[in-house]
């Protein structure tokens, strides 16, 4: 297990006083909560945050952590000596707000895990020490085609459980979740009674899935809609044609009318991702440039310049 | 490893909650909820008065990911309901303007 730095990760010096670390806190708590940071890892700062917080916070776990933090660096490799505790009494009650089991090996490790907190579920629906299962949160990759047919997912999850000695375990399971069709990038599907288990006769808390859609190699989604850049030659789309386009359900044939101008949106009414409404597939066209590499091509430009002059920047006045 | 298929309620714009799913999936009571109402965090929807007698409130899902996201607001950064409110709010505006920058960036020409 690696050596955490609480100072470094809330950034403050380990001289700081503990009102420089409640602020320094907070304000990275504000910048890092999942709900507000758009960063990747803003869920795993925001634990570790907590995690380092709620060591700093309490003078008495401090002084503890700084008695063993002087011979350690973040990320070396670490176990705590035998006796690193002596001459240190926590008093109880330390830790509120905050779930025991989200922290680190490190952390358990100095300050164990036998505190039931559970404050996340006690407001509101503790009675009798039953608890609800905590609820569980959970992301699930699909692909675009899969939103217009419908599929079958496994997902790994990695959830702590308390097992029968009283230890906290990491558990795996793997379940297979049916992906409805229509589903949207970021809905989510509940599924009930798949969290944590609840304690004493409490139900199980729920499992979240939010639903996201992988990078596609042609379509973009915007919520039910969905966008397809297609290529065209000048020919196809002065002239007017018939030209084959995919679409996530199928090939299909596109009427292309004469002079259309390069960036035409075109929509083909109901054929985005299936729903009550279900959503459009719009085809914005594309006109590529055949590149004037032999004679003949040369020559047909420079017979087109002659024959039709054209000048695109008139408006520009030049 | 279990070969059980699971079938979930996906949360769209179909699917409603009662007070009581709203307030049972964010492990509050009843009483928060209401509060997340009265603040105009969230709100009801098929509140509809029939004649004199009132329908019990229904939800939409995205009112639960709106509760849900401000229960943890409330819980982790220490806010008081309003304070949560104000940030649901600029969330919002957040998100509606980053999806608008996002299509423009992708969508050059229009």
């Amino acid at each position: 297990m690696d050596f955490k730095d609480y100072y470094e990760i809330i950034g403050v010096k380990k001289d700081a006083t503990q009102a420089e670390i409640k602020r320094a806190y907070k304000k990275l708590a504000r910048k890092y909560h999942p709900d507000v940071s758009n960063e990747a890892d803003a869920e795993l700062r925001f634990k570790e945050l907590g995690e380092a917080y709620e060591a700093l916070k309490d003078p008495e776990k401090r002084a503890a952590y700084d008695q063993l933090g002087k011979n350690w660096k973040a990320g070396q490799d670490f176990n705590p000596p035998p006796d690193w505790d002596a001459g240190f009494e926590f008093s109880g009650g330390g830790f509120t707000g905050s779930n025991d089991a989200d922290y680190s090996d490190f952390f358990e490790s100095l300050f164990g895990h036998g505190f039931q907190s559970g404050h996340r579920q006690s407001q509101g629906r503790q009675r009798n020490y039953q608890q609800r299962g905590e609820d569980h949160h959970a992301k699930v990759l699909i692909d675009l085609e899969d939103a217009y047919q419908g599929a079958t997912r496994s997902i790994t999850l990695q959830a702590p459980e308390i097992d029968n000695n009283g230890h906290v375990i990491n558990k795996q399971r793997t379940l297979k979740v049916k992906i409805p069709k229509g589903v949207k990038q970021g809905q989510r599907i509940r599924l009930s009674g798949q969290g944590s288990p609840g304690m004493g006769a409490a139900p199980a808390g729920d499992l979240y899935l939010e639903v996201e859609f992988k990078p596609h190699g042609l379509y973009r989604v915007q919520g039910h809609d969905v966008y397809l850049d297609v290529p065209v030659t000048p020919w196809e789309a002065a002239l007017g044609d018939s030209i084959k386009v995919p679409t996530p359900t199928g090939i299909v044939d596109l009427k292309i009318a004469e002079d259309t101008p390069n960036g035409r949106k075109m929509r083909l009414k109901g054929k985005g991702i299936p729903a009550t409404t279900p959503g459009d597939l719009y085809i914005i066209i594309q006109i590529t440039l055949p590149p004037a590499k032999s004679d003949e091509a040369k020559a047909l430009y420079k017979k087109m310049q002659q024959v039709t002059p054209y000048n695109p920047r008139s408006i520009m006045g030049v | 490893m279990t070969e059980k298929i699971l079938k979930g309620i996906l949360l769209d714009e179909q699917s409603e909650l009662s007070l009581n799913d709203l307030s049972y999936a964010c492990c509050r009571s009843a009483e928060w909820v209401i509060e997340l109402v009265e603040e105009g965090a969230i709100e009801p929807v098929g509140h509809k008065t029939h004649g004199t007698q009132k329908t019990p409130w229904r939800f939409s899902a995205s009112s639960l990911q709106t509760a849900q996201t401000a229960m943890r607001l409330q819980q982790d950064l220490n806010i008081n309901i309003a304070g949560v409110a104000l940030v649901l709010d600029l969330l919002q505006k957040i998100e509606s303007l980053q999806a608008e920058l996002d299509f423009y960036k992708t969508n050059k020409m229009d």
